[in-house]
């Protein structure tokens, strides 16, 4: 079954025949030939973008809204090395993503050759896997090689070098199920510590959910057996960053995100509880603060894909190695067939400490006077598009925080935000990326003007595209997140944390023919909303916001879940020691 | 890092249990990592020791299935135990890497290096080396009036002793193998 063609053309069939619809990318000499067959052909469309970062990033956004692989293209050296920030990205993030690079022809690969890079060298630690291409006949073998390792196990960013020469020449297409891979992760949890588990969700008297992104990534039915699975067990569940959406936030059991920025009642029940059922999140420093304080007297089960992730950093009682979905499909059955049992009266206990916990209302603030509070932006932009089909992107900072505080995500693949990385620029093209998947959702990039600039070199895509992508900038002339760590932590001495020289982005935006708002009224600010949601087409919204506001609540660094600030006042001197290390 | 600091193998052999309750005891292991065969393969697992801050002691690698496109590659390392952990566990997520063996705690093992001593020396010095290198049933490899080359193999600890009498009779250069180890008994 195998036809002769040439390597380029490889690359096309490859895709077309793993199902890619979109690639994002940018042309260079090294890559003429792959853009010489993309020319010709209408199954794949591609987007060409205005930096490589953005093509990954877009192919993130792509990935991380649809749960199937994202693809982006580009040339070599400097195509090659503008992509890392974005394979690092999606290494952290665990999202499929293929990266294919453009390389020197083979016979001058190490000769310092115009626009050669090491690439397979330089992305090795930040990829799942890589390959160098020497030879057309292996070209296609590769390609759907990396797909699968892109997309089985713990997913992740892979990337194919292709020398030019292996694109001109012909070879051998060999079909996509022509070999089995001998990467073959295992995804059914050990029975016995599925049964454990079971057992002690039976007896707990304080048990929690610390659910991750890895349910995300499991896939949609993976968010449907944790449904079930809180529904039919009354425990509550929080989740990280990364996992929002995977439980809706308008479920009972729903404690909000926890973590730095996490609620009060989520951060005092992890650091409460008895039972800790971690589902697909990997003890991260955001989430654990410091670790010898970390939950002290909870035992914790560990559910990862990932036999690294499994006492990393925290040491687990009960680990399970599997996919999500397959050990949530046990644990309901086990749970089921031994009845159902809970222990009622220390959950009913557990479950007013809970509510006493809630009451504090963490996260309110008052809206007063003529300023805009960010908290009070995102409040209407949750309040007036909750009933539409949604979908956020954030960059990096106390908007992003602020987001994950203020919106409620019901579904999963609704959120995608740059967690592990923190990649500021990564909103923007992310959000493209997204809209090309759903083309008639609502796509809104939650952004900081900092961040934002980072790559605004996007809006001449979104034009070109007509991709009706809003970008809610909550402007602050600050670099916010760093101007509050300077606060606390460097004596309010904002070492460059404020923006100067910041363009006119209504200006800007039309600069490029897209639409321009600028809000800085809390009474103008539903009409610019709604007028933002209801312009056909790419829209920057710039929204003025009160400038030194902090996010609150907040895990200082150093100190454990259940010393939190929770406000503006007695946070002198609050980091100490070792803390003041620590980012 | 370590209260005490005794290396790997101390505690079976004491009367006292000497590890310290606090697991910040270092050990000494030995890794059998069995990988494609595949350019590029060696740069991952040494790029992953080096990128996580592990201990490389000792690495030999080779091919030894060249139709299954196999290469064995020998790492001895030392940490904490969390650490030999999570060395093994970040080994086995390489995409290339089919098997991970701890032969530490594998059951027994056996351990072997091969070492070549440039000896330079005259009279009695050059007397005594041949003597000790009989002793330690080293080959001579290479001979003139001034000098021996021995070749010497056996486990780290008798090269090591091996080195430690050769350098006051004339040592001059010393080339190591690195470990190379494989599990007793029948089964692979």
């Amino acid at each position: 079954m195998s036809k002769a063609m040439t390597g380029a053309k490889m690359v096309v069939q490859a895709l077309v025949d793993q199902g890619v619809e979109v690639v994002f990318g940018y042309p260079g000499g090294a890559v003429l030939p792959i853009y010489d067959e993309i020319f010709q052909q209408n199954h794949i469309q591609h987007i060409l973008v205005r930096h490589e970062q953005a093509a990954v990033h877009a192919a993130e956004g792509y990935a991380r809204s649809t749960g199937k692989l994202g693809v982006a293209l580009v040339t070599s050296g400097p195509g090659a090395t503008n992509a890392v920030t974005g394979l690092t990205d999606a290494l952290m993030d665990s999202i499929p993503i293929l990266v294919l690079t453009g390389q020197v022809p083979t016979f001058m690969i190490g000769s310092d050759a115009f626009q050669e890079a090491d690439t397979v060298g330089i992305t090795r630690p930040c990829t799942k896997h890589n390959w160098l291409v020497k030879e057309t006949d292996d070209l296609a073998r590769v390609l759907h090689e990396a797909c699968h390792v892109a997309t089985s196990g713990r997913p992740g960013p892979v990337l194919i070098d292709i020398p030019k020469d292996v694109q001109f020449a012909t070879g051998k297409y060999t079909e996509k199920k022509a070999r089995k891979s001998y990467y073959q992760p295992q995804v059914k949890g050990d029975i016995t510590s599925i049964t454990e588990l079971a057992a002690a969700m039976e007896k707990a008297k304080r048990p929690i959910f610390y659910t991750g992104g890895g349910v995300i990534n499991s896939g949609t039915a993976a968010s449907q057996l944790l449904r079930e699975l809180v529904a039919t067990t009354n425990f509550p569940i929080t989740s990280t960053l990364m996992g929002l959406g995977a439980y809706p936030a308008s479920g009972d059991n729903w404690l909000g995100m926890l973590g730095m920025h996490g609620l009060y009642e989520a951060n005092m029940a992890m650091h409460g509880c008895d039972l800790m059922i971690n589902i697909g999140a990997r003890f991260d420093d955001r989430i654990t603060g410091v670790l010898d304080k970390f939950s002290p007297n909870s035992k914790k089960a560990h559910i990862d894909i990932d036999v690294s992730s499994i006492n990393k950093v925290v040491h687990v009682d009960i680990p399970i190695v599997g996919d999500v979905a397959h050990v949530l499909e046990d644990l309901l059955k086990v749970w089921k067939s031994r009845g159902r049992k809970t222990n009622a009266e220390g959950l009913s206990k557990w479950w007013s400490q809970i509510n006493e916990w809630r009451s504090v209302d963490c996260l309110k603030f008052k809206q007063e006077g003529k300023i805009i509070k960010p908290q009070y932006a995102l409040q209407r932009l949750q309040e007036l598009t909750k009933n539409h089909d949604r979908y956020i992107t954030t960059e990096v900072g106390q908007h992003q925080m602020w987001a994950a505080q203020y919106l409620d995500f019901e579904d999963p693949n609704r959120w995608m935000t740059s967690g592990g990385l923190g990649t500021m620029g990564y909103g923007f093209p992310a959000s493209m990326g997204v809209q090309m998947a759903h083309r008639d959702a609502l796509v809104i990039n939650v952004a900081g003007e900092a961040s934002w600039l980072m790559n605004m070199q996007e809006m001449g895509t979104v034009t070109q595209y007509k991709l009706p992508v809003k970008q809610f900038i909550l402007n602050n002339e600050r670099l916010g997140m760093v101007r509050q760590w300077q606060q606390l932590l460097h004596g309010e001495r904002y070492s460059s944390s404020w923006s100067e020289s910041l363009p006119d982005f209504v200006k800007l935006a039309e600069a490029f023919g897209a639409k321009g708002i600028r809000c800085d009224d809390p009474a103008d600010l539903d009409d610019a909303i709604m007028e933002m949601i209801n312009h056909d087409g790419p829209v920057v919204f710039d929204c003025l916001v009160e400038k030194h506001e902090n996010c609150y609540p907040m895990i200082p660094s150093g100190k454990p879940h259940n010393e939190m600030l929770m406000g503006d006042a007695s946070t002198e001197g609050a980091i100490t020691g070792s803390g003041q290390a620590l980012v | 890092m370590s209260p005490l600091n005794i290396k790997k193998g101390s505690t079976s052999h004491s009367a006292y249990n000497l590890h310290s309750g606090y697991g910040d005891l270092i050990e000494r292991h030995t890794l059998a990592i069995l990988v494609e065969n595949e350019p590029g393969v060696l740069a991952r697992v040494i790029g992953l020791f080096a990128g996580r801050g592990y201990n490389i002691e000792s690495l030999t690698v080779a091919e030894t299935d060249h139709e299954g496109h196999r290469s064995r590659i020998t790492i001895v390392t030392s940490g904490t135990q969390q650490v030999i952990t999570q060395i093994k566990a970040q080994l086995g997520r390489i995409v290339p890497v089919h098997e991970v063996h701890d032969l530490t705690v594998e059951g027994p093992s056996v351990e072997r290096e091969l070492a070549l001593f440039k000896v330079a020396g005259k009279g009695d010095a050059r007397i005594e080396a041949v003597r000790l290198a009989d002793i330690f049933r080293a080959n001579v490899v290479d001979s003139t009036l001034e000098s021996f080359i021995f070749e010497v193999t056996g486990t780290s600890e008798k090269i090591d002793a091996f080195a430690e009498l050769m350098r006051p009779l004339g040592l001059v250069e010393v080339v190591r193998t690195g470990v190379a180890a494989l599990s007793r008994g029948a089964n692979s």
